[in-house]
């Protein structure tokens, strides 16, 4: 009985929903922060996220004609327990060291439970710029999920076939030119899975009018908001622990775990900031052809250092 | 400038709606919809969004879909095309929701008052499908930035 009361204390308020919620909304603030202050801008106040979802909550919510309600009702939640599910076994890996064998192939697994939420929630929505959305969100998905998972098998490779994150935050593969190239194109495959700007494809606001959220409004939009949000914390983390050595618990290797988290944050806040949007057949060359042959490299390099020894390559 | 405001419901269940008034007042979301107008006004609305005046500050932002909106900024006289679909765009948005008319001609049709296309006023339009709406003029051809963020301002404080 405590131990299910304990469990979930873990899942609803500390490393859980309201902490990461918390955490996520001022994640998602410095995003809008820094973007404006890039453009020369003031930009929102700290609060703004939170004043946002707060009006969302506030609003009516309409569901078109010809939806599927149940679907299009159910799929906001499913796709925030993903995100949940995730952020918390990473915050109990990194407090408790509750981690076990293939943690990294589970996590991998809930990182593309939000994608598949925004796509079965815009096709049940029955609009046609949701359609296109949805078709593009496919494809995205599919484009980076190849080389996302190159990159952890690098990972795997360079310490030595570990399947375990608490073990693998243990290591900083990123300090090796194949580890270092396996970072690089998975920032970017976080940059597609958040859907932040060159990769904003199935979202583009001018195109398809904010595509695969487009009849969503009220709560449910303040779902999928919250699930961004939450997204902004946990892939980060994930990067940070599997490629840049994880954060530590206490004094300065817990200071150095948030800033390492500060950067790669930064990293793609200026990633957003500095490009146009790519159509969705260039994202699909970028992801197959280039970041594919970096990685295929990246693999070839680390089994060879693997191999004989070498630690940088 | 003026603004009106839903009577009734605004005194029942004030206290149950204040927070969700509170916070819509914080965080303003604007849909922009063109019936007709000579992009005048439209260039002015974009031009809020540059870094001189910049209305993230306020929690304001451009959305692409009716759906997320709380504002709707409607410019042009109302052809008898855009009619229809300006009240389309009005039931779908989210209720509560403000409509903003930009513009001389947004407010009282301007210039082309006797023209054969015009089909009134935005504000004609938006009562025909909703007599309480909440409606708020910004005139001016077109209207400055600065008398559009004083309008909306204006009209949040009243709400």
């Amino acid at each position: 009985m405590i131990e299910a009361l304990q469990n979930l204390f873990w899942i609803l308020i500390f490393p859980g929903f309201v902490f990461t919620v918390a955490l996520g909304l001022f994640a998602s603030w410095i995003v809008r922060k820094v973007s404006a202050l890039v453009q020369w801008r003031v930009g929102p106040p700290l609060f703004q996220p939170l004043y946002d979802i707060m009006k969302l909550m506030g609003k009516e919510i309409l569901i078109p004609q010809d939806a599927q309600r149940t679907v299009f009702l159910a799929v906001p939640l499913v796709g925030l327990a993903g995100v949940l599910l995730l952020s918390t076994m990473l915050w109990r890996i990194t407090i408790a060291q509750t981690a076990f064998v293939g943690d990294i192939i589970v996590a991998i697994y809930l990182m593309v439970l939000p994608s598949l939420a925004l796509i079965l929630g815009s096709s049940a929505s029955a609009s046609p710029h949701a359609a296109v959305g949805t078709s593009r969100e496919m494809k995205l998905v599919m484009g980076y999920e190849l080389p996302l998972v190159l990159a952890f098998i690098v990972v795997i490779i360079k310490t030595g076939g570990q399947l375990n994150l608490a073990e693998i935050a243990g290591y900083t593969p990123a300090l090796s030119i194949s580890g270092m190239l396996a970072f690089l194109t998975a920032l970017l495959c976080v940059q597609a899975k958040l859907g932040f700007v060159p990769f904003d494809i199935a979202e583009s606001e001018t195109e398809v009018a904010s595509g695969i959220i487009i009849e969503y409004s009220g709560a449910l939009l303040a779902a999928w908001k919250l699930m961004h949000a939450m997204m902004l914390v946990a892939l980060p983390m994930f990067l940070v622990m599997v490629f840049l050595g994880g954060f530590g618990t206490a004094g300065w290797p817990l200071v150095w775990g948030i800033g390492k988290y500060v950067l790669v944050l930064v990293l793609l806040i200026l990633i957003k900031n500095t490009n146009p949007r790519v159509r969705i057949d260039q994202a699909m060359k970028f992801f197959w052809f280039y970041c594919g042959i970096a990685l295929v490299v990246a693999v070839i390099l680390a089994s060879i250092g693997n191999y004989y020894g070498i630690s940088w390559l | 400038m003026s603004a009106t405001a839903k009577r009734e419901p605004r005194q029942t269940g004030r206290e149950f709606m204040s927070w969700k008034i509170w916070s819509l007042k914080k965080s303003v979301w604007v849909f922009h919809v063109n019936t007709g107008a000579c992009n005048n006004c439209d260039i002015e609305i974009v031009n809020l969004l540059t870094p001189k005046f910049d209305i993230e500050r306020f929690g304001m932002k451009l959305v692409g879909s009716p759906r997320h909106a709380d504002a709707l900024l409607v410019t042009g006289g109302v052809t008898a095309q855009a009619a229809p679909r300006l009240r389309e765009v009005y039931r779908q948005t989210p209720k509560p929701c403000v409509v903003f008319a930009i513009g001389a001609c947004g407010c009282g049709t301007g210039i082309f008052r006797s023209g054969y296309h015009i089909v009134g006023p935005v504000d004609k339009i938006i009562r025909e499908i909703d007599p309480n709406a909440i409606i708020a003029y910004v005139p001016g051809c077109p209207p400055k930035p600065e008398a559009m963020i004083s309008g909306v301002v204006k009209a949040l404080s009243v709400l």
